[in-house]
């Protein structure tokens, strides 16, 4: 039942500061040219092989104003960011892993506040990334939604 | 099954049906993604996502980002169960499952439909799909359960989704 063949190790985290720095300059000028990501207004920091991320409150966010509370599409799309984010971080990569399925659950009602998001890469496989991500407000215990997906890594052969 | 309708308000769904240009314009995060409700019926919804050029997900290739398709299917998907009610109830997503089959095509719009094919007292159930031209070459589904949420007007800020 395995999905790939790889041992089911963590990268090294034994990189050196100076090859962090080099994925995270890498990380940035990726993240950095996508729209989509400007449009959301995400924020990220990458610290060693842990990326943090914010999704600064603004109105258009919203998707019930009676509460009001966040789009399930916006915590949605942040951790599918999230994750994406650090696959490319974790791997080392510099063009992105591709999503093959990704699963939201939502905990609590997102308040019209930031948004907080980490991810961990659970398993990095020679071509499959598996991902978990969280998302918080004011408590890291209080999570609002989390994410669990796949992503294809990218292969020289391809692209 | 459907009931004929003897009193003078039409059925939920047809109330939606007539008012789906509106549907989006109440949820801010749907019209910034300029999100189209295009048709409903019963237990089913139809939508379009216009292309834009400040949503791309993929620089190099300018495909939509895979954010833009999630947050169109979670819509939808809410509008498809609300259509399946005799009554207006809000509604919460407890969770969605996205697969992604094929990257979305540079300058399209995406459309999608969303099926609620069951409803218990306070849970319902959806499927959805997104595509360019027809469910038969799919960009992406979606499987998703909802919350019903109780009748009356929330009075609790503090009551959580669960």
């Amino acid at each position: 039942m395995s999905q790939t063949d790889a041992p089911d190790t963590q990268p090294p985290l034994a990189l050196s500061p100076a090859d962090w720095q080099a994925r995270a300059e890498r990380l940035d000028l990726w993240l950095g040219s996508l729209p989509f990501v400007q449009f959301l207004g995400v924020k990220w920091q990458a610290d060693s092989g842990i990326l943090h991320l914010t999704l600064p409150f603004v109105d258009k966010l919203i998707g019930n104003p009676m509460l009001p509370a966040l789009h399930g599409g916006a915590s949605g799309a942040f951790l599918e960011v999230a994750a994406s984010a650090q696959v490319f971080l974790s791997a080392g990569l510099s063009q992105p892993a591709k999503p093959i399925d990704l699963t939201i659950d939502y905990l609590r009602t997102g308040r019209p506040r930031d948004l907080f998001a980490q991810a961990q890469v659970t398993k990095m496989g020679r071509r499959i990334a598996n991902v978990r991500a969280e998302a918080w407000q004011d408590n890291r215990e209080q999570l609002v939604a989390v994410l669990h997906g796949h992503f294809i890594l990218p292969t020289d052969e391809e692209d | 099954m459907s009931e004929t309708a003897t009193s003078t308000t039409p059925p939920l769904h047809e109330m939606m049906r007539m008012h789906a240009a509106q549907i989006m314009e109440s949820v801010p995060y749907a019209r910034a993604l300029g999100f189209e409700v295009l048709d409903i019926a019963r237990g089913w919804a139809k939508a379009r996502a216009p292309f834009r050029a400040d949503l791309i997900g993929d620089a190099a290739t300018g495909v939509i980002h895979g954010g833009v398709v999630t947050a169109l299917l979670d819509n939808l998907c809410g509008v498809a169960v609300v259509s399946a009610l005799e009554k207006y109830r809000s509604t919460a997503t407890l969770d969605l499952r996205i697969d992604y089959m094929r990257a979305a095509e540079p300058g399209r719009d995406i459309f999608a439909e969303a099926e609620c094919y069951h409803v218990t007292r306070s849970v319902a159930f959806v499927r959805g799909y997104a595509y360019h031209d027809s469910r038969d070459r799919l960009i992406a589904s979606a499987t998703a359960a909802f919350m019903l949420t109780r009748n009356s007007r929330r009075r609790s800020r503090s009551e959580a989704a669960t």
